[in-house]
């Protein structure tokens, strides 16, 4: 088996003429934090969404764990041990933390579709939840809405949902984004205490954070991989350096 | 971790607990309806409109998903139950069995061409197959087209309940009611109910943990079918007739105005709903025409004002769950 875990090959996705994601070929190493970085509308989104089955690659082929996965639905992909989160922060509003958490824990055990047994089923579950509640530092917060949470905290939370599944790979979408500097440096540390034994794939705009966290970069811009390498090659790249001042990122 | 799970969820033990008061209520009243001198008829009809909307509710409040179609399970389910009544000359208790097993069947094949679509074309679809349906039964023979299914003999319920007795069968109403009510109740707060309420709240996340939503979805669409059906095949021996109203859009406009008017996605708020639009009809009857244009105004009233429904509004009021 190869050392990688995620290949692409010639990922290409077109909306209608315009072309968001162009031939890519990403390789992800197994065991690694990589980051996908580049300006906004590079397709880094688009990227994600395709690895991750809500959208169908126009060209190209994407190979899990040595499997290829072009074709599979959405859910069977996160079977298989690639969990996503997404841009916009995704919880489940009206549950409390732990039913957020619970509700990933639960799809394992196999009796989801038991509308008959009364909830209490789930109560096993508990202590768990609470266990990646505590993990994430929400235990002040087990019973609140994760609605009423501020952005930091969802964050956390999704993080913790992901968790639940003990997945052998996690997709981040801009984990940072929208978050105070204390949130940051807490979910960094997370970041990197989960990757100890998974694959980490993270789109990122707050570049220390990359620098601090990932073990290599590759970089998108106008849906095509422009750069690849650690931190102080791609940082030093003059095409990459233009692209980011040509679209005022700093 | 002791910290933690010594006072285990207080806030959704509490609920648990509102909840069983509220229902102790309920269950009391409608015990003692028949010493009260209230039309046991009324009651009866509006029990049968509560459970369908409370299985109307199921699917929307729960599972975020609005039929525009659902009297075509009420409709079907009376007509399959009337059928084999007056015709087949089956006990009650068959007859029931049958009309339900019908709306269940009906539950699978629409499902399956509607759970696909989101929001407004899903109800678009839902109203669709209704209108179809409507169409067939206004053709087929064994309907009686506009005059319906009359006269259908009520019997004794397994052998033993002579349901013509207006008290027995209302205990045996009120029985099927409370079996429907609760079985929502318990498909709500079962594992099933706490991953369409995932589903619910945020679809493309519950795809991402592994969740295959289309198949919850459906379960949810049939379950809500099959109790839709079961107040059909029960109203059948109330009205002792089934007929074409039943099936016709204006019913399914009616079921989701009760649901609103009550409170949707909340427990109790489709069955006081349903008691206050039926006896709306009831008391109001005499207004002839203006009946619709009474309903429409308190439609927009509570639209514009409560959102939330007469038991969302109190619920939200005193922060508890009913
Ligand atoms: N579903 C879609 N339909 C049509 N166009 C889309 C769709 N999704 C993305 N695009 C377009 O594809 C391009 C890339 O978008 P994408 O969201 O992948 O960028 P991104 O790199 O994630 O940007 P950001 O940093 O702002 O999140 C954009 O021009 C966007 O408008
Ligand atoms: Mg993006």
């Amino acid at each position: 088996m190869s050392d990688y875990i995620l290949e692409t090959q010639g990922l290409t996705k077109d909306f209608l003429g315009f072309t968001a994601v162009k031939g890519v070929n990403l390789q992800v190493a197994r065991g690694t934090i990589h980051a996908l970085i580049g300006p906004n509308g590079a397709g880094k989104t688009t990227v994600f969404n395709l690895l991750t089955k809500f959208l169908r690659p126009t060209k190209g082929s994407i190979t899990f764990k040595g499997e290829d996965v072009t074709w599979v639905k959405p859910a069977d992909v996160a079977r298989r041990g690639m969990i996503r989160s997404f841009q916009i922060s995704a919880v489940f509003p009206n549950l409390s933390v732990r039913e957020n958490v619970r509700v990933a824990l639960q799809r394992p055990l196999g009796n989801s579709f038991h509308f008959w047994r009364s909830q209490s089923v789930l109560d096993k579950l508990n202590e768990r939840a609470e266990e990646l509640v505590c993990a994430v530092g929400l235990q002040d917060f087990i019973k609140h809405d994760a609605g009423e949470l501020a952005y930091g905290r969802k964050r956390a939370l999704e993080i913790a949902t992901t968790l639940a599944l003990d997945p052998e790979m996690l997709l981040l979408d801009e984990p940072m984004a929208g978050l105070g500097t204390e949130d940051i440096g807490r979910i960094a540390a997370l970041i990197k205490s989960v990757a100890k034994n998974r694959t980490v794939l993270m789109v990122e705009h707050n570049l220390s954070v990359v620098a601090d966290l990932s073990d290599r970069i590759t970089v998108l811009a106008r849906g095509e991989i422009l750069a690849e390498g650690v931190y102080a090659e791609v940082s030093a790249n003059p095409a990459v350096i233009e692209a980011y001042v040509g679209t005022g990122h700093a | 971790m002791t910290v933690l799970t010594d006072d285990i969820l207080p806030t959704s033990g509490r609920a648990v607990r509102d909840e069983m008061i509220a229902f102790a209520v309920m269950a009391g009243l409608l015990l003692i309806v028949p010493l009260t001198g209230v039309y046991p008829f009324f009651v009866m009809q509006a029990l049968c409109f509560a459970l369908l909307a409370c299985a109307f509710n199921l699917l929307i409040g729960y599972g975020g998903l609005l039929s525009f179609g659902h009297a075509m399970f009420l409709g079907t389910a009376g007509y399959v139950t009337a059928h084999a009544l007056k015709v087949w000359g089956v006990s009650p208790e068959l007859g029931i069995l049958l009309g339900t097993a019908g709306a269940a069947a009906l539950g699978v094949i629409t499902g399956l061409v509607a759970i696909r679509r989101q929001g407004i074309y899903f109800a678009m679809i839902t109203l669709a197959l209704s209108q179809l349906l409507y169409f067939i039964y206004l053709q087929t023979p064994f309907t009686h087209g506009e005059d319906g299914i009359q006269g259908i003999p009520q019997g004794y319920l397994f052998g033993i309940f002579n349901l013509a007795r207006p008290t027995t069968l209302y205990y045996v109403i009120l029985a099927g009611f409370l079996f429907g009510f609760l079985l929502i109740y318990r498909t709500i707060n079962s594992p099933f109910g706490e991953v369409l309420k995932a589903i619910r709240e945020n679809e493309p996340r519950a795809i991402s943990l592994g969740y295959k939503t289309d198949q919850y979805k459906l379960l949810a669409y049939i379950l809500s079918a099959t109790l839709a059906g079961f107040a059909g095949s029960l109203k059948v021996f109330v009205a002792q007739n089934a007929s074409l109203t039943d099936v016709h859009w204006s019913m399914s406009g009616e079921i989701v105005l009760m649901t609103l008017v009550g409170g949707l996605g909340t427990i109790f708020g489709p069955v006081v709903g349903a008691f206050v639009i039926i006896a709306m009809q009831q008391y109001l009857a005499g207004f002839g025409q203006w009946v619709t244009v009474i309903q429409g105004v308190i439609f927009v009233t509570c639209v514009l004002t409560f959102r939330r429904g007469v038991i969302g509004e109190i619920a939200h009021y005193f922060r508890r769950s009913l």
